[in-house]
């Protein structure tokens, strides 16, 4: 138990994607205009990181090493087109505001790359941890960088007013702004764990 | 459990396996959810015409230039106005559908964007921008320092136009209707999908009321609006 504690936290700080692997910087430019962009698309990878790793966990031996990317290209999006369907026929107000960024976790690589360093060498628990603490952290620096954007750009977060609206800059709800600061984040990130 | 090998026959065996079940899968999963899918689709375009058109008791379905029209009538008959689910194909991220709705008089009741791709925090802004200004919400720091930061007039609203005399373009087009900041394509792209909307709406309108056109007047009026 201690172990997968362990891990969590590992996916959370140590081994956080967006920050330290550096991994789906794709999605994190380009969902994060705003916090509830960037915290939904977060955890709808989450969901997905959770699922996949765990079947892949538990049908590693049963694929052979060369055609294993292939095959979890297939498992992923299969749960990819599933939570998409799911979504779109039993919550369809939620799958209007995050229905554009589903397609878009196939191609992610965050989840492809756990399959690949974590699930196909564990098993099915730990790689359950893994799922959720790599996904969790996805979660929270797409929040963060969305809060920071939607504040920058738009004066506000979660939609709550800070400052007016027309002193904001447009800039950060661009693509522009994501790169901007999605790079003073990752020095930030790296200067705290240095020191 | 022994890692099978990568021989031709296991890879073949493994990566058909794999994807028949997931095909499988998608396939039983696509039968079950197709039925609520579409229930929930036409829910959204059952609430958009509620929503755009003033209080009405039934409703008769139309279509002119291509458009469905929602004509909504009282109990006893009277016309009330209709909605129109429009598109327009010139969005900045593609695709706009909107459902417009117009008076008896073809006046734009209110609108409602169905589904659009526009840029996030932009062109996005359209499912609010056309309707009339409302009392803006004091920001966290405006209301602690006690102060405010006006907001520029715009005369972006639609609601109350009628675009048979109303120039429902883009003031930079010349028109009377003020763009999103920043969005001039999204704003021109959602207000030809309204000029399009009234289009349908007249060519619907002209022969519908009193019944006596015939077929072929009603045609040439429809290629009139066509033109516009």
């Amino acid at each position: 138990m201690n172990n997968n504690l362990k891990i969590l936290v590992n996916g959370l700080i140590k081994e956080n994607p967006t920050f330290v692997l550096m991994l789906g910087m794709c999605p994190t430019l380009g969902t994060t205009s705003s916090a509830i962009n960037g915290m939904s698309m977060g955890l709808a990878t989450t969901f997905v990181l959770i699922c996949s790793n765990l079947v892949i966990s538990l049908i590693k031996n049963l694929v052979p090493d060369k055609v294993r990317i292939p095959a979890y290209i297939v498992v992923i999006a299969a749960f990819v087109t599933m939570v998409e369907m799911l979504m779109q026929a039993y919550v369809p107000a939620l799958y209007a505001s995050l229905g554009l960024f589903i397609p878009l976790i196939v191609v992610n690589c965050i989840v492809l790359g756990r399959a690949e360093s974590f699930a196909a060498k564990n098993g099915a628990i730990p790689s359950i941890f893994d799922g959720l603490g790599i996904g969790l952290g996805f979660t929270v620096a797409l929040t963060l960088l969305g809060s920071i954007r939607e504040l920058l750009g738009t004066g506000k977060i979660f939609d709550f007013a800070i400052y007016p609206e027309n002193c904001g800059m447009l800039l950060f709800v661009l693509a522009p702004g994501a790169f901007i600061a999605l790079g003073f984040l990752i020095a930030l990130v790296n200067k705290l764990r240095k020191s | 459990m022994a890692k099978l090998e990568s021989s031709m026959k296991n890879m073949l065996l493994s990566l058909t396996a794999i994807a028949l079940i997931a095909a499988g899968l998608m396939a039983a999963l696509y039968n079950v959810t197709s039925e609520p899918i579409q229930k929930s689709k036409e829910q959204k375009s059952v609430d958009a015409i509620k929503a755009v058109l003033p209080a009405f008791d039934k409703i008769e379905n139309d279509t002119a230039n291509g458009l469905n029209i929602y004509k909504a009538y009282k109990a006893d008959g009277q016309f009330v106005g209709a909605a129109v689910e429009s598109m327009s194909k010139n969005g900045f991220g593609g695709e706009i559908k909107v459902m417009v709705g117009f008076d008896a008089q073809g006046a734009i009741t209110e609108y409602s964007v169905l589904d659009q791709k526009e840029t996030p925090g932009l062109g996005t802004k359209m499912v609010t921008w056309f309707r009339p200004q409302t009392e803006k919400k004091k920001s966290l720091i405006e209301s602690i320092f006690g102060f405010e930061v006006k907001t520029p007039e715009k005369q972006s609203s639609i609601i109350g136009k009628n675009p048979a005399t109303a120039k429902m373009t883009v003031s930079k087009d010349g028109g009377e209707i003020d763009a999103i900041t920043a969005s001039t394509i999204s704003s021109r792209a959602f207000l030809e999908s309204v000029r399009t909307a009234y289009n349908a709406y007249a060519a619907a309108n002209n022969q519908k009321p009193t019944d006596a056109n015939s077929g072929a007047t009603q045609e040439a009026k429809e290629g009139e609006n066509n033109e516009q």
